[in-house]
């Protein structure tokens, strides 16, 4: 007979408010098999755990069973535990009475009934575990990051610093991300560029570090420590090496008609460009949609002046295939797009400008060269109203915009505010705001400033309306505190556009099977805890990819990021999952639909001589390449022939389960 | 497809063009209005006191009817479709009027908000399709250029109505796109005509009317076009100056499907 001990945890009050602890442990000290059973206020503690200790030893018990909280939460910690007291981890089983009785019933009767029947099911499946062993497998001692913004950048230097090769993947022809096309940066008003392209050049010089722009990963399998990811590098139409970045070509490209990206599509570039003066890698690229040798086979007008002959109208996309040992998720974000919002007449005058838009009619880079000019008739404006919240903190039911708070907008517009008050003091500024949410280090005296010593009209309430009135911009909103309608004849609108996920980051997303909230962003591992990481082993967070964010806390991030990948480079091999699935080979028939679920390939055929009690000779039977098979247990519902089990979670032991819990 | 139709108390007196021009037209794209007998009058208001039970009742019995043929309730005034659509949606989430309301009626089997209420606009996008209307179009309206005026009882409360975004519509101006002609996009496009007022606050309704015409104006429109009586009527007759003839959307229909002067006028 198995000689079983029962743990039942009061998580403070948290399970003991609403679940008789008592009471279950009492009960299941009853059950066959059960030598030991108890409670106690903390049972993760070193006390609870040394009370599990000493009884393991004790009692020689075979198996554990743990009432408390999630297994997600604490089962890393008491198999651990039980490790220490020598008891095979896996020999411990969780009746979640947290997650699943205490937080969500409200009777204690009934969840103190519901406890027991947990428990029970617990133990029934225990007295059925085996001792199992975890395998190992190595690391790659690489990583890969996705998306070469500030979030990526920063990651990478870090892990690169650390002694580990960094490969950044990043979609457009050049890093810098969305930051680059910033023209100050609060609170301290530093321009976005002198603190970006060193970075940005850091990143391309670091010996450890490899970029590959214009690029974008393709297919991802294997699993942590062990990625294998495929990487398109799109064709650029120019030699990178023999390139020198001197921008001729750029300025003699007869075709005009493509929309400078970097500029917000505020003005036109050529077919051959360089996205902006300080980009890296300083190289130029052919777009060639708006390309008129791609087009009409004429032209070639940029390989005629290149004189490093570096225009290659003839070049490929090539496929690279590299292994990681980790993978960073830094895809960033953009605004959202603003034509729905047309009560603020977006479409109907181009003097209504989103702030990014706004960001770059500012810039010294920018298409005003950083002159602040209304984009309808290249007049100065006199009086410029910002609206925050577009697309922020909408309803649920809304038809548009996002239910979420985009937390940047409240210190970007106080910066434009600021910033157009001291470079035109003759310009009136307005800002109509639903609340103003300024809560970081010197934000909100960043704001206050704002108010107090550059004199913008702050308005709480919302805007309903611009109409067009002929080159005026008439603004209809209310003012909340004083309670009256308010009518402003604008020369100029801002909206403050909610920020969104790259659309890029959802293919991403199901590509390395990371798991992804209902906006896009992605989920971490947990929302105190493991801020940083995804809960899918070896793919880690940065930047706004996880939520919006602004500069200061996406570096902080990018480098718990890169903590976390070094942590796990560190390592030489990692300790595997044994709960992985097995082929009973005389069961199997060969069928092959095991491996057509399989999410990670782990399942192969193979000819294979069998002897058995019926049957003896060679037959097509299905192997589990452990290393690979993440314990998703797909397999093993789809197998006609019961042939395919679960280590861990076997069909014997689920049924024990439901029987105990059906008793 | 064939629809029960409700085409209310206007469209048989003052709005007859847009009654008839919709008929014709519905009939040129295959689709069946088969008018619903005895209806009576909706009202034109929705009552927005939450007792009101005896007002809506002339909307359910229109809606109990179409439930009856199983067919969705098609309906072409604004109003009509603004109040059918408000009480059907009472009749989904009130339980309070959804008992009194059958146990004034006493229908045989109680109405429990089963119908489905279809503005003629919303047949022409779901049902007929503006694609197959493209097509179906003989007398393409080209170089037009139509403003959509929407007004607010189509569009508004927008959880209730579903109709299109209440702040960036679009049905209309595909409409507009479907029949050939060119869509202006104004900003007054959605606001009140002030239409109830005009009784009772004369200049308050023309300086909306004026507000609109002048908005659609500016941005170069020829023609406005709109679904509803009451905004036909006092875009046109409560103007200051008649900047812009006012028409209903039917009635380009009806010339863009080149159905003129086919019948004996």
């Amino acid at each position: 007979m198995q000689k079983i001990g029962v743990f039942v945890c009061w998580c403070g009050s948290n399970i003991a408010a609403t679940v008789d602890v008592k009471a279950v442990a009492n009960a299941l000290r009853s059950e066959p098999g059960v030598v030991f059973s108890t409670e106690y206020q903390y049972m993760c503690s070193e006390n609870g755990q040394n009370l599990i200790k000493d009884t393991i030893r004790d009692y020689k018990l075979d198996g554990i069973v743990i009432c408390s909280c999630s297994p997600r939460m604490h089962e890393a910690t008491f198999r651990k535990t039980a490790l220490a007291a020598g008891l095979n981890p896996y020999m411990v089983e969780i009746a979640n009475i947290r997650e699943q009785v205490s937080w969500i019933h409200k009777d204690m009767t009934e969840a103190t009934d519901k406890a027991i029947v947990l428990g029970r099911a617990a133990i029934a499946k225990v007295k059925k575990n085996a001792p199992l062993t975890a395998g190992t497998s190595p690391v790659t001692k690489r990583a890969l990051v996705i998306g070469g913004g500030i979030a990526g950048i920063q990651t990478a230097l870090d892990v690169a610093d650390a002694g580990y090769e960094v490969d950044i993947v990043e979609k457009s022809p050049t890093i810098g991300g969305r930051m680059a096309q910033l023209d100050k940066t609060f609170p301290t008003l530093d321009c976005a560029a002198c603190i970006l392209t060193p970075k940005m050049v850091e990143a391309n010089q670091h010996e450890n570090i490899n970029l590959l722009t214009y690029s974008e990963v393709e297919s991802v399998s294997g699993f942590v420590g062990s990625f294998k990811a495929k990487i398109r590098k799109k064709a650029r139409f120019v030699d990178e090496v023999k390139c020198t970045g001197c921008g001729v070509c750029t300025e003699k490209c007869p075709s005009r008609k493509g929309l400078n990206e970097f500029n917000m599509g505020l003005n036109t570039r050529g077919a051959v460009y360089i996205p902006f003066a300080q980009a890296v890698p300083n190289k130029a690229v052919i777009d060639a949609s708006n390309c008129i040798h791609f087009r009409t086979g004429k032209c070639g007008i940029c390989e005629k002046n290149c004189s490093a002959g570096a225009i290659k109208f003839d070049q490929q996309d090539e496929i690279i295939e590299r292994d990681y040992g980790a993978i960073v998720v830094a895809t960033g974000f953009k605004p959202i797009d603003a034509s729905a919002f047309d009560e603020y007449a977006y479409n109907q005058s181009k003097d209504v400008v989103t702030s990014l838009e706004f960001e770059r009619l500012m810039n010294a880079a920018g298409p005003t060269k950083g002159t602040l000019l209304r984009p309808s008739d290249g007049e100065h404006p006199h009086e410029i109203v910002f609206i925050q919240c577009v697309g922020s903190r909408c309803s649920r039911d809304a038809s548009k915009g996002k239910e979420y708070c985009s937390k940047i907008c409240c210190m970007y517009t106080a910066k434009h505010a600021m910033l157009v008050r001291e470079k035109y003091p003759d310009t009136k500024v307005h800002v109509f705001y639903i609340d103003v949410r300024t809560p970081g280090k010197n934000f909100d005296e960043f704001y206050r400033r704002a108010v107090e010593q550059y004199g913008v009209d702050y308005i709480k309430g919302m805007v309903g309306k611009v109409t067009v009135e002929g080159k005026k911009l008439r603004v209809q909103g209310s003012d909340l505190i004083s309670n009256e309608q308010v009518h402003i004849d604008a020369d100029m609108v801002v909206l403050a556009t909610a920020i969104e996920p790259d659309p890029t980051a959802r293919s991403i997303g199901t590509m390395l099977t990371a798991s992804m909230d209902t906006n896009d962003f992605f989920t971490e591992a947990h929302p105190k805890l493991r801020p940083v990481e995804s809960p899918t082993a070896g793919i880690f967070l940065s930047g706004v990819c996880q939520g919006p964010k602004d500069i200061p806390e996406t570096v902080s991030q990018a480098g718990a990021a890169a903590s976390k990948v070094i942590g796990l480079l560190s390592k030489n091999e990692l300790v595997g999952n044994p709960c992985v699935a097995h082929a009973n080979e005389l069961l199997c028939n060969g069928c092959s639909q095991c491996e057509r679920v399989c999410p990670y390939g782990a399942i192969t055929y193979v000819e294979k001589e069998v002897r058995g009690p019926e049957f003896r000779g060679t037959k097509r039977v299905a192997v589990v390449n452990e290393a690979v098979c993440q314990g998703c247990g797909a397999c093993t519902v789809t197998c006609p022939s019961t042939a395919m089990d679960l280590k861990g979670f076997s069909n014997n032991q689920i049924m024990a389960e439901v029987d105990a819990i059906c008793r | 497809m064939t629809y029960s139709y409700y085409p209310g108390c206007t469209l048989k007196t003052k709005a007859k063009g847009l009654d008839r021009f919709g008929r014709l037209s519905a009939e040129a794209l295959g689709v069946q209005l088969e008018e619903i007998e005895n209806w009576q009058c909706c009202g034109a208001v929705y009552p927005q006191a939450s007792d009101e039970i005896a007002t809506k009742l002339s909307a359910i019995r229109a809606l109990d009817a179409a439930k009856g043929k199983g067919q969705k309730l098609l309906t072409l005034c604004s109003a009509c479709h603004h109040v059918i659509k408000r009480v059907n949606h009472d009749m989904q989430t009130d339980a309070n009027l959804r008992q009194k309301a059958n146990n004034y009626l006493q229908l045989e089997t109680p109405y429990l908000g089963e119908a489905e209420v279809v503005h003629y606009l919303e047949m022409l996008r779901d049902e007929v399709g503006f694609d197959n209307l493209r097509k179906a179009v003989k007398n393409p309206l080209k170089g037009v250029k139509i403003a959509a005026y929407y007004g607010c009882l189509l569009l508004r409360p927008s959880g209730v109505m579903a109709f299109d975004d209440p702040e960036c519509p679009r049905i209309i101006e595909d409409f507009v796109t479907a029949i050939g002609a060119t869509p202006v996009i104004y900003s007054q496009r959605n606001e009140c005509c002030g239409g109830y007022m005009a009784l009772e606050d004369k200049p308050a309704a023309q300086k909306r009317v004026d507000a609109i015409l002048k908005s659609a104006k500016d941005a170069g429109a020829e023609l406005i076009i709109t679904a509803c009586p009451l905004c036909m009527y006092n875009l046109d007759a409560n103007a200051t100056a008649n900047v812009l003839p006012v028409k209903y959307f039917t009635e380009l229909l009806y010339q863009a499907l080149g159905l003129e002067g086919k019948e004996g006028e």
